[in-house]
């Protein structure tokens, strides 16, 4: 494994009772690179994201994060996961934002930041608030810090949510359809920062169905359906496929 | 016999200060029953929560028959089952009645707890637990200040249904504000320390009521 390389997924397969949601999926992400997956609604876009996260189980395939591996398989070819510290170091070496922001409603937005950055890492309290008034400026958020989640728009509590997840330097940022459950003018705020993470070369997985910003920004797209890896290469190359389901995907969003 | 409305036959001071020591002792009985139930409903209600079948039945089974047999019958059970057929002597009616209620009341809380507990969004406990935090620390800190805003309107209910329920404690001769007051109305052959004594009730939820209701605004610093 190269050095730059900081997450590879390979054969891995993930099911619901007789659904199959991921079928051998590989995939690699290496440091600083963007990576946008799309593809239609259950195809395995979010539950990829889930696995590498611990939020699912893989049944087979191979996982590795920053040279860490998170599962292996046996000889009978079921993943067999690390111990619970590796797992750990690995949670905490990716952060992830949420389509539905999951901020924490009875914290303020400040503690909402600093919660794991104290409680995890043991950092002490006046250097978590340090690091998170950095963020929350750095955001456009500074004077939010003593509001309370449900004070905020979707968008400021988005916000909130990617420096709730830099707030733990994490390796790589994971988004989970991070503006779908925002109005348009709302989506806006939350790709700008995306954009500027993106322009500090934060390493990032971004699952989404904002075609055009997946275009602009991602280093290469991957475009899923039914669990499987239809298509991966640059923007251009996914944008003007030839393959048909790729096409026919696609059309839906150029309409 | 003849029960009189008649007031002048009382003599009052000697009532209301025997009905205020039957006060006093309601309120140990609710006092104790509460701090001891509380945080004990909340432990039964993580065992019911537990994903093992050893753990999850037996305590089913401590809901059922707590919640389905009268607390009434539960008092008396307590109270003669190690007398009569274990032959332990010298129990304190008190502290039977405390344990009564204790494990009686902790099965309604955690009945309360658990709903409570699972009203909370799963994404609570998917952000805690990609951040890091230990299960312990996510209960502790994330999920359970959430559960307590949630179910504080129904612990109050409950609570106020507890000061009346102490007057149950007078099946097993508990001196307690039910108590007095029928030995009051034997006394002067009055229903009037009846009255007076609902009075006490009264007040005494008006007070738990207001506690509440505070409690309730001090928790509205957020919403969700």
């Amino acid at each position: 494994m190269s050095t730059d390389e900081v997450l590879s997924v390979s054969h891995v397969s993930k099911s619901f009772g007789e659904l199959d949601v991921l079928k051998d999926m590989s995939l690699t992400v290496s440091r600083g690179e963007v990576v946008s997956v799309i593809g239609p609604s259950g195809s395995g876009k979010s539950t990829l994201l889930r696995v590498v996260n611990q939020l699912e189980r893989a049944e087979s395939g191979d996982i590795s994060v920053c040279g860490q591996v998170l599962c292996q398989n046996d000889d009978k070819g079921f993943a067999v996961y690390s111990d619970k510290e590796i797992l750990k170091n690995i949670r905490l070496s990716i952060g992830l934002v949420f389509q539905s922001f999951h901020l924490f409603p009875h914290y303020s937005i400040l503690k909402n930041i600093i919660e794991a950055p104290v409680q995890v890492l043991k950092k002490s309290r006046e250097e978590a608030e340090e690091k998170a008034r950095e963020l929350l400026n750095k955001l456009g958020l500074s004077d939010k810090e003593s509001a309370y989640p449900y004070q905020l728009s979707g968008g400021q509590q988005q916000r909130v949510a990617i420096a709730r997840a830099l707030a733990m330097n994490p390796q790589m940022i994971f988004f989970d359809e991070p503006t779908s459950a925002l109005d348009p003018e709302l989506t806006g705020e939350v790709l700008k920062v995306i954009r500027s993470l993106a322009a500090e070369h934060m390493t990032m997985v971004i699952v989404t169905h904002e075609m055009a910003f997946a275009a602009e920004l991602s280093d290469r797209i991957i475009f899923m359906d039914q669990g499987i890896i239809i298509e991966e290469g640059t923007p251009q190359e996914v944008f003007s496929s030839e393959h048909e389901r790729t096409r026919q995907f696609l059309q839906n969003y150029s309409k | 016999m003849n029960y009189s409305v008649v007031l002048s036959v009382i003599n009052y001071p000697a009532l209301f200060s025997f009905l205020l020591e039957g006060t006093v002792k309601a309120l140990e009985l609710f006092f104790l029953t509460i701090v001891l139930s509380l945080p004990l409903g909340l432990l039964v209600a993580r065992l019911r929560l537990s994903k093992h079948k050893a753990i999850q039945l037996p305590v089913k089974l401590y809901l059922l028959i707590m919640r389905g047999t009268p607390l009434i019958l539960q008092l008396m059970f307590f109270m003669y089952f190690p007398s009569i057929v274990l032959h332990i002597q010298g129990i304190d009616r008190f502290m039977v009645a405390v344990f009564s209620f204790t494990i009686n009341y902790a099965a309604y809380f955690a009945e309360i707890y658990r709903g409570g507990i699972e009203s909370i969004p799963a994404g609570q406990q998917e952000a805690a637990y990609v951040l890091g935090l230990s299960s312990f620390q996510t209960f502790i800190r994330i999920t359970l200040p959430q559960v307590v805003k949630r179910i504080i309107p129904t612990i109050a209910n409950e609570s106020m249904t507890l000061v009346k329920d102490t007057a149950l404690a007078s099946v097993i001769s508990v001196a307690e504000l039910f108590k007095n007051a029928a030995r009051m109305q034997a006394t002067y052959s009055s229903v009037v320390p009846f009255a007076v004594a609902g009075l006490f009730y009264l007040i005494m939820n008006s007070v738990v009521s207001a506690f509440y209701s505070n409690v309730e605004k001090k928790l509205n610093y957020y919403k969700g």
